[in-house]
């Protein structure tokens, strides 16, 4: 055989082997053409114990709806992800169905990326407004039209060490945290557990963490009934009085009286946690499955009302929602089908819940088995009380935004910045960004 | 010693000639073989370097397809403006001053050492250059744990000594510096193997003949090892100012740019700017005036080297 036959024969063979791999993802993609007629695409930034999870609810969609086929690809946390959602929209390539954040969703929805869900085509497959929290229902609206599916809120969360707080004298005959009222009651309770540990009352992410010094600020400030960001995040109105008591009682519990360390990282809050360095722990919910696996005696609870007195309360919280891309159904059919995948998952929520997730789902969370799901039923009500992220094209988890405010707290708490400096900084950074032209 | 300048010059030589090397009818073939590197060189690096420039004059944004809306010079106006941005344009610098000097040097300390020793030769060659084969995210990770407070080994060990704990990575003057130390450790092996393989380039007859004459261990590295090896250390120099200066990956990952943004490098503003605020035509306008930067950084070193060789 001739070398140049050789060579021809090679490539033809490539050639089929191309076309028929178009079928696959892979060859789907670089063909450009449609995935399986019957596939549902769907994507997700899910890891951790929530991947897990989110896995098995793959599965049950897989097991009941054996004829669909489910494409699920999971990216990375954050930006990553919402590069990748945002190009592939533009790109005319997106997922049937995709996860956002509640808070970037908006964002997403400003740019025209999204598609509008019909009312009629949610009845159709047992959705409603009133079978969801309100909170995140409500917020999830854009001039009243629906672009997202709220399946969770996640608060901002107090994990405690019930042996620790127990031998402090912080629980109550059945063992639960005895409410924390005001900023004293904060500072005492602290104060008790570092007397019990010996090194530290509580611990958070702080270095290098862009999203919890930014959290646990949030929530204080909301409670003072203060607000960042108005007009979508063209006008700056951020509160220096209440920024600076909140501030300052940071400052107070970290830098002076060292009941919290003030530069530790993400996995080192934790760790000093876990290994009972310190009685409490703020976070996510998230986390429950780490100190479920370290097999820990623990407990979480409602982030304490420390300003809201008058019985406001406030927590800072976000939440999932699953969307479908503008383009992500072409038609009714591929519509029912990714309409029918979004139902399976809010079945499922308890599977969700689990992970400490509050589901927005109202069949599920009113329900007995919810009810009897400890610890993860005690903070439900973080969900009404919901303060989700300043509307603002560059607010939002893993936003810019958060970077700026954490970075700012995160400094005050490592005795870096002055309360006042810290305002002066937010104001001015903030100021730029509120002035920049927006991208979408 | 003018037995060293007439071995050394038959070393040049060969270098001068070689630009006259090219034979007539062989620069269409030579072109053809080189075509598949050019055709993706001008597709993946000349051509998104000319849309960069194209894009920094427009408010691109990352939501949209094409280019946005044409802006003039108002995102240099504004990247120029922006406080921000200068202080990451420093960090950057800073970060070069930090870690090219030791990297340079050390290297070639390392390399003498390795290369003088008479027993176990290859273990201290892999030794010095395994830990370049690791990737940016084991290292930020491994550096990560030993720099934790209260729990990481480097703190455990400062205060066994009952020294106060430093805050590696959570005070801003410091975090640099650790990202720096982590940077040597890392990236070292890859100029020390560059310096080894300068070493073996020199003839070992200059050492015998120098001996005879009486020079010292000491005299013999700062008379013939050191000179040279000035071409090795010149490139040395050129590639470890352009890696420093393109640091991204440490940053992100072991600091993400902060306490306070105290450690946000040019690469990270520009990461920032364009994926996190989707503005990808002021982050392609930031791109630009860094390149430009970058470039004549590197044009100054090379002329500036080309002179130092010509007084060969």
């Amino acid at each position: 055989m001739e070398r140049r036959t050789l060579l021809k024969g090679t490539l033809a063979g490539l050639g089929t082997a191309a076309l028929a791999a178009c079928s696959s993802p892979v060859g789907a993609g670089l063909a450009g053409t449609p995935l399986d007629p019957g596939t549902v695409d769907y994507w997700n930034l899910f890891g951790g114990g929530d991947g897990v999870r989110m896995t098995q609810m793959e599965d049950g969609y897989r097991q009941a709806n054996p004829d669909s086929k489910l494409q699920a690809v999971t990216l990375a946390w954050g930006n990553p992800y919402y590069t990748k959602l945002t190009l592939a929209t533009v790109g005319n390539k997106p997922p049937n169905v995709a996860v956002s954040h509640l808070t970037r969703m908006k964002t997403l929805q400003s740019a025209g990326l999204l598609a509008e869900l019909h009312p009629e085509d949610l009845g159709r497959h047992g959705m409603s407004a009133e079978m969801f929290n309100q909170r995140a229902w409500q917020a999830g609206l854009v001039d009243n039209r629906i672009y997202a599916i709220p399946i969770d809120t996640h608060p901002f969360v107090l994990f405690y060490n019930t042996d620790i707080c127990g031998k402090a004298g912080l629980l109550d005959e059945a063992g639960q945290l005895k409410p924390i009222a005001g900023p004293d009651a904060l500072v005492d309770a602290l104060t008790k557990v570092k007397q019990v540990t010996g090194q530290y009352g509580a611990t958070h992410g702080i270095n290098g963490d862009s999203a919890t010094p930014w959290r646990l600020f949030q929530t204080l400030y909301a409670q003072l009934g203060g607000e960042v960001l108005a007009d979508n995040g063209t006008r700056v109105v951020f509160d220096d009085a209440k920024a600076g008591q909140v501030l300052d009682l940071l400052h107070e519990i970290t830098v002076e009286k060292a009941l919290m360390p003030g530069s530790i990282d993400y996995q080192g809050a934790i760790a000093l946690f876990a290994s009972g360095a310190a009685g409490f722990h703020l976070n996510g919910e998230w986390e429950i499955t780490t100190f479920q696996t370290a097999k820990m005696p623990f407990s979480m609870t409602l982030v304490p009302n420390v300003f809201g007195a008058g019985g406001q309360y406030a927590v800072q919280a976000d939440s999932h929602t699953l969307v479908i891309p503008r383009g992500g159904t072409r038609d009714k059919a591929q519509l029912d089908r990714a309409l029918g995948f979004i139902k399976s998952m809010l079945d499922q929520s308890m599977t969700w819940a689990e992970g400490g997730h509050v589901p927005a789902w109202l069949p599920t969370v009113q329900s007995d088995a919810y009810k009897k799901l400890t610890p993860q039923s005690n903070y439900a009500a973080a969900a009404d009380a919901a303060v989700y992220d300043p509307p603002g094209w560059y607010s939002g988890s893993g936003s810019d935004f958060e970077i700026l405010m954490s970075s700012a707290v995160a400094g005050v708490e490592a005795g870096q910045l002055s309360p006042a400096a810290a305002i002066s900084q937010v104001r001015t950074k903030l100021s730029d960004l509120a002035s920049a032209p927006s991208p979408v | 010693m003018t037995t060293i300048v007439e071995t050394v010059s038959p070393e040049v030589a060969p270098v001068t000639t070689t630009e006259r090397n090219t034979q007539p009818g062989h620069t269409r073939p030579a072109l053809l073989m080189l075509a598949p590197f050019l055709i993706l060189y001008v597709l993946f690096i000349i051509g998104p370097t000319l849309y960069m420039v194209l894009m920094s004059f427009f408010d691109g944004s990352l939501t949209e397809s094409g280019l946005g809306k044409f802006g003039g010079f108002g995102n240099y106006a504004e990247a120029f403006g922006s406080a921000d941005f200068w202080s990451s344009m420093w960090h950057t610098l800073w970060f070069t001053i930090l870690t090219t000097p030791p990297l340079v040097v050390l290297a070639l300390f390392f390399a003498l050492l390795a290369n003088r020793v008479a027993r176990g030769r290859a273990f201290f060659r892999l030794a010095f250059f395994l830990p370049y084969v690791l990737p940016s995210a084991v290292v930020a990770l491994v550096w990560i744990w030993l720099y934790t407070p209260e729990i990481g080994l480097l703190s455990k060990i400062v205060t066994t000594f009952g020294f106060a704990e430093p805050n590696w990575l959570g005070s801003p003057s410091l975090a640099m510096w650790s990202l720096a130390i982590t940077t040597v450790w890392w990236t070292l092996g890859f100029n020390f193997v560059l310096f080894l393989a300068g070493l073996q380039d020199i003839p070992r007859d200059l050492y015998e003949a120098s001996s005879i004459d009486g020079a010292t261990p000491w005299q013999q590295i700062w008379r013939i090892t050191i000179p040279l090896l000035n071409r090795t250390t010149a490139l040395v120099i050129v590639l470890q100012v352009i890696a420093s200066l393109k640091v991204f990956d440490q940053m992100y990952i072991m600091t993400s740019g902060g306490p306070n943004y105290s450690t946000r490098s040019m690469l990270q503003y520009v990461y920032d700017l364009g994926f996190t605020d989707l503005r990808t035509g002021y982050a392609a306008a930031a791109s630009t005036v860094f390149f430009v930067l970058v470039l004549a950084i590197s044009t100054v070193w090379v002329v500036l080297t080309r002179r130092q060789e010509q007084r060969f």
